[in-house]
């Protein structure tokens, strides 16, 4: 079966060089240490968990490191350049620019993690189910899967929004009924052929409960997917809540998302470019980072997802 | 061959009914009245009721479901609540724009991404590889809108070499075609890339080279025939993704099309507009994935078989 989705995934692997050359890797000590000794090795995933770290702590930390108020409106300095004042220039409000970056910076996070999280919780549980069980359940579950990967994810997602209203948490929800289709079809391949190993026989002939087998024996040896599903689904998450709140159906004002500050600048793009370039520079940062991140991780945790 | 393109139809269609059942049910559950948001204030009840009835907004979700299927099936998605006209000639006469955006867009994505990918491989780890896929990862992580506010700023304000926005000749179709096309780009390019590596290791491009072939009679003799089988699949999905992921680059570029009018319904809580054109673009996309399903099958007659 020539399936889109799950081609791209082993093609993404292909394009990360991890089919380009086959390194002997020493007999594994234990998982963790194995996975991050490999994880080490390559550069640009180093790179990207710095920028992540880096991220969060402007994200915890925030209102130490900056003097403005990302709300407080001051008309004397509307639309002004960068300076040493202003690090990256103000908004049309006056408001300090780099101090909303900052703010935002909560905002991206938690929306890249939130949704990401939810729709893989909803897509795992479906997916150790549907590969378990298989027959009828499987079927309804993967036909639904198919629905919903059938939609272009950005009009499902604004769909969503139209319906729920435009809150944080609703698009979370929209994220996440978006989303775990593609988490559930992977974990099920997986499960399909996790289910025929000999433990899984063994487990089953002791008479271990399905349940147990499912959480205790199958669930812990998706983790591999599931954490390079995770890393990389969160700067989809990231662009999509930018996507959502520039076409107006995301956050809403005054709240500091980055894509909601690069839809304002908009309208000055020709007289105060900065607005919209600045925040922008930091999405494109953010989701590279991710992206190296989840690379760097699929990589490192190849050899255990190879079953 | 007809077997599986029959199979592959039969598929399709519960897909489709399913994506309808989903569409209906969404936007038919949203609080508020769309008798009172059409009418706005100074109504009386009474109006608002017999409205109502005239648009069998009282008759349950069931029946009005499938009076909506009947009529798509029809080709009839109702009439735009905010324009007085019908869904469907709005769409019809939006998706020209569409279609000729997606095009470019996707000629753009084969002309750079194919010879990017093939020369990516065969210069594996040189300078123009990393360049190649420097850009594409940046193509695959820069927000649409964001990348279109800075070609507009650079190649529109500041160089001027570019109308802003519009959609009036071959000149304002340059830069949201680059904008589109360039994550697809990048996929094409690091596929090819990969594809092509991998075939390059196969016994029988080691049988070529053993009898005294040069490498570029190899690559284009041997390799690439069978590397751009996935290539050619994939290309043919993003035409479908490609025509319905115009929404941003229409709203950015104001281009009159099927996504710019679905981001506009959501805009006027125009309900069975946004109906009607997300179940057109999400019709498309399955189209899209079924012609690739049997265009790979065609190229790849291994795949019949499975």
């Amino acid at each position: 079966m020539n399936d889109p989705k799950e081609q791209d995934l082993t093609l993404a692997c292909c394009a990360a060089g991890t089919c380009e050359e086959e390194e002997s890797i020493a007999p594994p000590s234990s998982f963790l240490k194995d996975v991050v000794i490999a994880y080490r090795r390559n550069r640009l995933a180093m790179v990207g968990a710095a920028i992540v770290l880096i991220l969060f702590l402007m994200a915890v930390f925030a209102p130490w490191l900056t003097p403005y108020d990302p709300y407080a409106i001051d008309l004397e300095v509307m639309t002004e350049a960068p300076s040493w004042s202003h690090w990256l220039g103000t908004d049309q409000f006056g408001r300090d620019l780099l101090t909303r970056i900052l703010y935002g910076t909560r905002i991206s996070l938690v929306i890249g993690i939130v949704p990401t999280l939810l729709s893989m919780i909803i897509g795992t549980t479906l997916g150790l189910i549907g590969g378990y069980y298989g027959g009828k359940t499987d079927m309804v579950i993967m036909r639904l899967c198919d629905i919903v990967l059938a939609f272009p994810s950005l009009l499902l997602a604004m769909v969503v929004m139209y319906t729920l209203g435009a809150t944080l948490v609703n698009i979370f929800i929209a994220l996440a009924a978006v989303g775990w289709a593609g988490t559930a079809r992977v974990v099920r391949s997986q499960v399909l052929s996790l289910k025929e190993k000999e433990f899984v026989e063994a487990a089953r002939a002791v008479g271990v409960k399905n349940r147990v087998i499912m959480v205790r024996h199958i669930l812990p040896n998706c983790l591999p997917a599931l954490i390079v599903l995770f890393t990389l689904g969160i700067p989809g998450a990231i662009l999509s809540e930018a996507s959502l709140s520039f076409l107006g159906v995301g956050a809403q004002p005054p709240t500091p998302s980055w894509g909601l500050i690069v839809t304002s600048g908009k309208e000055f793009l020709f007289s105060a470019p900065w607005v919209a370039i600045a925040p922008g520079l930091f999405i494109l940062v953010t989701v590279l980072a991710f992206n190296f991140m989840g690379d760097g991780f699929r990589d490192a945790l190849d050899p255990y997802m190879k079953q | 061959m007809l077997k599986f393109i029959l199979k592959r139809l039969l598929i399709s269609i519960p897909i489709l009914i399913g994506v309808t059942v989903i569409i209906f049910f969404l936007l038919n559950v949203v609080p508020g009245d769309p008798v009172a948001l059409m009418m706005k204030e100074h109504i009386s009840v009474d109006v608002v009721a017999r409205v109502r009835a005239q648009m069998h907004l009282d008759d349950p979700a069931i029946v009005r479901y499938f009076r909506f299927l009947a009529g798509a099936l029809r080709g009839d998605l109702g009439e735009s609540y905010k324009l007085n006209r019908p869904v469907t000639s709005l769409i019809l006469n939006a998706f020209p724009n569409t279609f000729v955006l997606a095009l470019w867009a996707a000629l753009f994505a084969w002309v750079v991404g194919i010879p990017a990918g093939i020369l990516s491989a065969v210069k594996k780890y040189s300078l123009p590889d990393n360049l190649f896929m420097g850009f594409s990862l940046l193509g695959v992580s820069m927000p649409v809108f964001w990348s279109a506010l800075l070609f507009q700023y650079v190649f529109a304000v500041k160089l001027r070499w570019l109308p802003v926005a519009g959609f009036e000749d071959w000149r304002y179709v340059i830069m949201p075609a680059i904008v589109l096309g360039w994550s697809s780009a990048g996929i094409i390019a690091r596929l090819t890339r990969s594809s092509l590596l991998e075939v390059m290791r196969n016994d029988y491009i080691r049988t070529a080279r053993a009898k005294g072939l040069h490498e570029l009679p190899v690559i284009f003799g041997h390799a690439l025939k069978n590397s751009l089988l996935p290539v050619v699949t994939v290309m043919a999905i993003q035409v479908a993704g490609l025509l319905a992921g115009a929404v941003i680059t229409e709203s950015v570029f104001g281009i009159p099309g099927v996504g710019r009018i679905a981001v506009n319904a959501i805009q006027a809580r125009d309900m069975p507009l946004l109906q009607g054109a997300v179940l057109f673009e999400t019709t498309l996309v399955i189209l899209g994935n079924l012609a690739a399903d049997i265009l790979y099958a065609f190229l790849d007659p291994r795949i019949k078989a499975a």
